[in-house]
């Protein structure tokens, strides 16, 4: 009952380049060489990371031995953050060129993105026991990744009732973006509720200076965790691009020649 | 321009009071859950006065969550809804109608009823006022920004619960600032601040929730 929407194919490949991967059948290959690099590369970061931070760094001198689990919370809580930007990236570019790959990405981040606000919550919860005595505490960044979390959990449901999957991509996108233009709305919200409602008994904000080991740990646990997040999630979108063009002819041609 | 935004808010209002017993529902429900507070939490005024604004408020966000269902389920089940998005008159001018006469069936008499439930909270003077006119800025925002869930939704199976998932994490500024100039007024620093905020978010929700609803809606719709 709308008027004709032009559906924008895939650019042919001649005549920019960085558009070819833009149609999922290319992108579908792609994607297949890159995994195992970044499986590779994020399980040996991980070790790496872990080694750092678990036997290299020096023991914190007010904290004790519980500090450590910066070397999880930390990453897992930037990613969490950084990852609903890059979905709401994503649904723009669906909703803006109508292309079906930034739709898949979306679709494709949220879960990762949802595990990883979770971890970031479930490690602070752990690591605020020793530190300040309570495993949850009304602060303004805690409340704000407890609000993320639902974020991911509204698109994600979202895009799980609708089946129509075209319908599921642009609804998610529409609700990714608003909910994008919500996040920073709610983060100062939050912020200014905490400090208006009382001092901050326990602050966040830890001791400025770290020590440069300490630093490299946690660097190298930020890039394990986005070379597992990609390789999660390009896996994941393969896993979408597989179902959703299965009646195509690149996918039969690719299975009949034995590698899907 | 101006008449089309006129037509459907008579439209929608005529249809809500033909079927009065859909607005009263939800004024019951937002009194019953205030009522329910103090059998939880105890009888002492000097508990539940610390309580009233917050309990005011997180039951007005599911009072006014639980009317969203119908504010394009009618029409879309009847196909007028269809009608409305081939019509030449701009869809987000159409949504901003319906967002209005939602609000004045839904938010306003919530509004208008809170001083009295106020009262059994112990709330007198200045914060009850205050209470008053937070909700009559803040609800408004409320209907907006659930047009956004209730279009995303329009049609499908479990619709009702979904809304208040995508719906309720995108109230939360509206809570903090509703509730916290009630506070404020109450504890001598003054109310203007929080209201200029919430004042705020209504300017900026009635621009981007029609706009938004009418995107979801033509997606809805296909």
């Amino acid at each position: 009952m709308r008027r004709a929407r032009i559906v924008a194919k895939p650019m042919s490949s001649t005549a920019i380049n960085w558009f070819k991967y833009s149609a999922p059948a290319t992108f579908y290959g792609l994607a297949g060489k890159l995994i195992p690099w970044f499986a590779t590369g994020s399980i040996v970061l991980f070790a790496a990371g872990l080694y750092v931070g678990f036997f290299l760094a020096p023991t914190d001198f007010q904290q004790g031995e519980s500090y450590r689990i910066i070397f999880i919370h930390v990453p897992a809580a930037w990613m969490s953050m950084f990852l609903y930007l890059l979905l709401a990236g994503y649904a723009a570019l669906a909703l803006i060129f109508n292309a079906r790959l930034s739709a898949m990405m979306a679709r494709a981040i949220a879960p990762t993105g949802a595990l990883f606000t979770f971890i970031a919550l479930w490690t602070g919860a752990l690591w605020g026991r020793p530190t300040w005595g309570t495993y949850w505490v009304w602060d303004a960044r805690l409340t704000s990744e407890l609000i993320l979390l639902f974020l991911y959990v509204g698109f994600i449901a979202l895009q799980a009732s609708i089946e129509d999957a075209r319908r599921a991509d642009r609804a998610g996108a529409v609700l990714a973006i608003v909910g994008a233009i919500n996040v920073p709305i709610i983060y100062f919200s939050v912020q200014w509720w905490n400090t208006l409602h009382q001092g901050a008994s326990v602050s966040l904000t830890r001791a400025p200076t770290m020590a440069a080991v300490m630093l490299q740990g946690m660097l190298l646990m930020v890039f394990a965790c986005w070379f597992y997040a990609i390789a999660v999630i390009l896996t994941r979108v393969r896993a979408i691009i597989l179902e959703r063009e299965r009646g195509t002819a690149w996918l039969a041609e690719r299975l009949d020649r034995g590698q899907a | 321009m101006g008449s089309v935004l006129g037509w459907i808010i008579r439209r929608d209002l005529v249809l809500a009071l033909r079927q009065r017993t859909d607005v009263m529902t939800t004024l019951v429900f937002f009194v019953i859950v205030v009522s329910l507070f103090p059998l939880g939490v105890g009888p002492e005024l000097e508990k539940l006065r610390p309580l009233a604004a917050g309990v005011l408020w997180v039951a007005a966000l599911l009072a006014s969550m639980l009317s969203l269902g119908r504010l394009f389920a009618a029409d879309y089940a009847d196909g007028t809804l269809e009608q409305i998005l081939i019509a030449p008159q701009p869809l987000s001018l159409v949504v901003l109608g319906k967002i209005i006469a939602h609000w004045l069936v839904s938010g306003m008499p919530l509004a208008l009823i809170a001083p009295i439930l106020g009262i059994q909270y112990d709330l007198t003077g200045e914060p009850l006022f205050v209470l008053l006119i937070s909700l009559l800025i803040g609800t408004p925002v409320l209907s907006a920004i659930g047009a956004v869930g209730a279009a995303l939704t329009v049609g499908l199976r479990g619709g009702g619960v979904l809304i208040a998932l995508l719906v309720l994490p995108l109230y939360v500024p509206v809570i903090i600032f509703g509730a916290g100039a009630v506070e404020a007024s109450a504890s001598g620093i003054g109310p203007e601040g929080h209201l200029s905020l919430l004042a705020a978010f209504l300017l900026l929700s009635l621009v981007v929730g029609p706009l938004a609803s009418a995107a979801a809606l033509r997606i809805s719709v296909e």
